[in-house]
């Protein structure tokens, strides 16, 4: 018996140790480099620089926490509930802000709401000014700024996974509270939200910690937070022992608080996933409707159209002043499609090794679960900082398995493998966590069934988890897509000779200061970011149709 | 769950492995090494320097392989350690190639070609650095203001308060012009002169250097410092594209410092050094005696805006009537990358980019 119910076999077991322990490479190999130099320099760090970025980046925190809270359950909330004009369209385009990095966002706004910018220039034109001298608003580069750009643009991870939830919540929890008296809005505050709330924790960690990695838009917007703190020690004053000092302190930081946020939700239990009947939306009407309409469509509009109209905008602009398009960026969308696609493929993968290994099957806790853990750390680092710790081991994996070929140079890096590897480290958390999440509303019956009619583990896996698991390693495959498709700063450090991605190519075009002749460059990446996205809305809220019945073509 | 159902798991897995493969294969497109190849390491942006190097292979024949680097250059070089295919690296600041020399990623160069035209402060005593070109820190103002001489000092003077641009204080380029202050004014002097600016600032200490023609133009601010080749950038770009109106917004200045000494201005380099473990070391030789000629250096001019380093090459144009020929600052630039991390230090303790 207790051999018959073993979670997986030693091959599987191996394998993610041996991901948790590549996970785990960078790491500690910055923990390495943290005890190269002693303590002296924290005394400035302590008196001049820490207090100052710890606040700024709570703030930040606080601020880019808040606004996708309020938007992404808010919006999650009104079209899983209510039905209005535009429904249809509203419930997926509000995923669209996702296909936008967070650089391209400031880049725009900046340039949108400069006081030279359209913005500007038609609120003085109505007031009858010639002159930004003699009118102009606040200026974008400030906390506000960049709490408002990091929060339109990442909102799309809460509202994703909020909405998940409140469609395959049970309508009758809802109705019960109903008819004990609670009001529309107490029944959401005291029953759906907090129902809710694992799955608006995921999203709420992915967008923080994004925020938490983010340097393009908060240096940009001239916020020193302490990932800017880790650049500056390590980069202006050549301290990388310093700098992977502060590293390592902001990721025990980090870990200490998803483990508090775990700690808090202990001993709750979330009610079954069986498909019950689900929520009906609730018809609006007149005004209400409207209004509805409106709240739903503001996001979209900030986060997404304004910005992707700005920059298509542009682009006419350049290619009618003569800048064509060029070779190098179609080899570039070539090579960002060709690399999201191997991370995608492999980071899946190891996912789904990973959370099945340590999928909890028995009421004993599985051995394997600090691995699965271990396995999302990547998520928590900045991209250059994990790069960095990367770099060292990576390049002796390489050098030996050269030596052994007799090859030589660096052949893994050479072919863009390193490059890969550090992408699926940066981005397993997410393939993980949400194939760790279908696994949890499979019930182990299902298994247990399985296995008791002959099947082992793996065919188990192969013919009965799979097929159900479908949505969510899709969802996971896309955001991973998405997300390696922006990447930037671990592509830049570890890339191969004469190897440029969109973002690459952008990011040159930006340091030359001729960033809007990225504009170009930036549109194809938001382009090719549509797709998955639009994809993922799909796979994601398919029984979505304004009626609320279940869709004809599932 | 139904045949159908599975069936379209198994072609998507199927479609996905398919997908993988042909990743792999986009990814193994590898360099071959052949004789007639060498690999730039660079954290300049490919787009200024691509000129030069398409110049380079059509006089030699030599294959250019670049990696743009931004931030640890000096790191990936190491890790590669006696694998690594770089033979080239190249940056910006002193400071930067001074690091890379520190850090024991470069080779001593003997070259009479390097050294007769690159000046002696210009490179390093042993060649392992070269200065490949040299661009002033400016002050661009607004066309309105009329301005007379301008030296640094003036730039915390209160009468300019909420008037100044400036990019963060952190950035190598204002880093080495504080190390440079400390030079000449001492430490004390240097700390409050970061505080009079960062008492003028009219905008947060971010951004890049023509944010400052840009944010004068939007009447943020009235004068900022910023480094000389954006202009030739900015009033060179087409007839009514933004970059030619922030350009036309501006007039320059070339500061010097107070110490009645120096009377030159605050100049910093672009770089380049042979890796120690270069593969192909004949050809890295060969690139930046290249860089060095007379064709290239007035590339250097021409086409990047910059004031070369090789005596007797001429200006762009506009850089020549905007700002005219260069008088630098006397002091070496050895000497003053000594001070960078105290300036960097002192623009943490005053807070300036807060």
């Amino acid at each position: 018996m207790p051999r018959g119910l073993r979670a997986a076999g030693p091959l599987w077991r191996i394998a993610t140790l041996l991901v948790a322990l590549g996970v785990l490479a960078p790491v500690a190999s910055l923990a390495w480099l943290a005890l190269g130099a002693d303590l002296s320099h924290w005394a400035h760090l302590l008196q001049f620089v820490l207090p100052q970025a710890a606040l700024n980046t709570a703030l930040l925190l606080a601020g880019v926490g808040t606004v996708v809270l309020v938007i992404g359950t808010g919006c999650a909330w009104l079209v899983s509930s209510c039905d209005f004009p535009g429904r249809r369209v509203l419930h997926w385009a509000l995923l669209l802000p996702l296909a936008m990095p967070t650089y391209i966002v400031a880049f725009v706004y900046l340039d949108l709401l400069h006081p030279i910018g359209p913005v500007q220039g038609a609120i003085r034109w109505m007031l009858g000014y010639d002159s930004p001298r003699q009118f102009r608003l606040p200026d974008l580069r400030s906390m506000g700024g960049a709490v408002f750009v990091l929060g339109v643009v990442l909102y799309p991870y809460v509202y994703m996974t909020a909405r998940a939830m409140f469609m395959t919540q049970p309508a009758h929890l809802m109705e019960a509270a109903r008819t004990l008296g609670e009001g529309r809005f107490g029944a959401f505050r005291r029953v759906a939200l907090p129902l809710a709330r694992p799955a608006i924790a995921v999203g709420l960690s992915l967008a923080l910690l994004e925020t938490l990695n983010d340097i393009g838009a908060s240096e940009f917007l001239g916020i020193q937070t302490l990932t800017v703190a880790v650049y500056t020690t390590w980069i202006t004053r050549s301290d990388l022992a310093g700098a992977a000092q502060i590293a390592c302190a902001m990721l025990l930081v980090v870990i200490a608080l998803v483990l508090l946020e775990r700690h808090g939700r202990r001993h709750q239990r979330f009610g079954s996933a069986q498909r019950m009947r689900a929520m009906q939306p609730r018809p609006l009407h007149g005004m209400a409707a409207w209004m509805a309409t409106i709240a739903a469509s503001v996001p979209v509009l900030v986060g997404f159209v304004a910005p992707a109209a700005y920059l298509v905008w542009e682009s006419i602009k350049r290619l009618q002043l003569g800048h064509g398009i060029s070779r190098g960026l179609v080899t570039s969308l070539g090579n960002t499609i060709a690399l999201a696609l191997g991370v995608t493929v492999l980071a899946v993968a190891v996912g789904l090794v990973v959370a099945w290994t340590a999928r909890s099957h028995a009421s004993a806790p599985n051995p394997a679960r600090w691995q699965a853990r271990a396995a999302t750390l990547g998520y928590a680092l900045p991209g250059t900082v994990l790069a960095i710790g990367l770099l060292t081991p990576a390049l002796a994996v390489d050098a030996r398995v050269a030596g052994w070929l007799g090859l030589p140079g660096l052949p893994l890096m050479a072919l863009g493998m390193v490059l890969v590897v550090a992408c699926v480290i940066r981005f397993l958390a997410m393939p993980v966590g949400g194939i760790e999440a279908g696994l949890a509303r499979i019930p182990p019956a299902l298994e247990q069934a399985a296995r008791l009619l002959g099947e082992n583990a793996t065919g188990t896996l192969r013919r009965v988890h799979l097929p159900l698991l479908q949505p969510a390693i899709g969802a996971s495959a896309l955001l991973v897509f998405v997300d390696a498709m922006k990447e930037l700063p671990a592509t830049l450090l570890l890339r191969p000779a004469n190897f440029d991605t969109l973002a690459t190519w952008l990011y040159a075009e930006a340091a030359r200061g001729t960033y809007e002749e990225g504009a170009l460059a930036a549109l194809a990446i938001v382009a090719a970011g549509l797709l998955p996205v639009v994809l993922l809305a799909r796979t994601q809220f398919r029984q979505a149709p304004a009626t609320g019945h279940q869709n004809p073509h599932p | 769950m139904t045949d159908r159902r599975r069936a379209t798991g198994r072609s998507t897995l199927r479609a996905l492995s398919l997908f993988a493969t042909t990743a792999c294969l986009a990814a193994a497109v590898l360099p071959a090494h052949a004789a007639d190849e060498l690999t730039l390491y660079t954290t300049r942006e490919p787009g200024l320097i691509q000129p030069l190097l398409t110049a380079f292979t059509a006089t030699t024949k030599i294959q250019v392989n670049t990696v743009f680097v931004k931030d640890g250059l000096l790191e990936r070089v190491k890790a590669e350690g006696a694998r690594s295919p770089a033979d080239v690296l190249m940056t910006v600041d002193v400071g930067n190639l001074l690091d890379l020399v520190d850090g024991g990623v470069t080779q001593p160069v003997k070259s009479a070609a390097l050294e007769s035209a690159i000046p002696a402060n210009l490179r390093g005593t042993d060649g392992q650095w070269f200065a490949l070109s040299m661009r002033a820190r400016v002050l661009y103002a607004d066309k309105g203001l009329k301005l007379g001489a301008f030296r640094y000092e003036d730039l915390a003077d209160p009468k300019w308060k909420g008037k100044v641009c400036i990019r963060a204080g952190q950035h190598p380029y204002n880093t080495a012009l504080v190390a440079s202050l400390i030079a000449h004014d001492g430490e004390a002097k240097a700390e409050q002169w970061l505080r009079g600016v960062k008492a003028n600032l009219a905008r947060k200490a971010t951004g890049g250097d023509r944010d400052v023609a840009r944010d004068i133009l939007g009447g943020i601010c009235d004068i900022g410092l910023a480094n000389s080749y954006y202009v030739g950038q900015m009033k060179s770009s087409k007839e009514g594209s933004d970059a030619r109106k922030w350009g036309d917004a501006i007039q320059v200045v070339r500061p010097t410092f107070a110490n009645g000494k120096s009377g030159g201005t605050h100049v910093n380099i672009s770089g380049a050094a042979v890796a120690k473990n270069a593969p192909q070391r004949a050809n890295a030789v060969k690139l930046l005696e290249f860089l060095v000629s007379d064709s290239a250096q007035s590339l250097y001019a021409q086409a990047n805006y910059e004031y070369p380093v090789r005596k007797g090459v001429a200006l762009d144009p506009i850089i020549g009537q905007t700002i005219g020929e260069l008088k630098v600052d006397p002091l070496p630039l050895t000497e003053i990358a000594k001070y960078r991390k105290q300036a960097s230090a002192l623009v943490d303790k005053v807070g300036f980019d807060r």
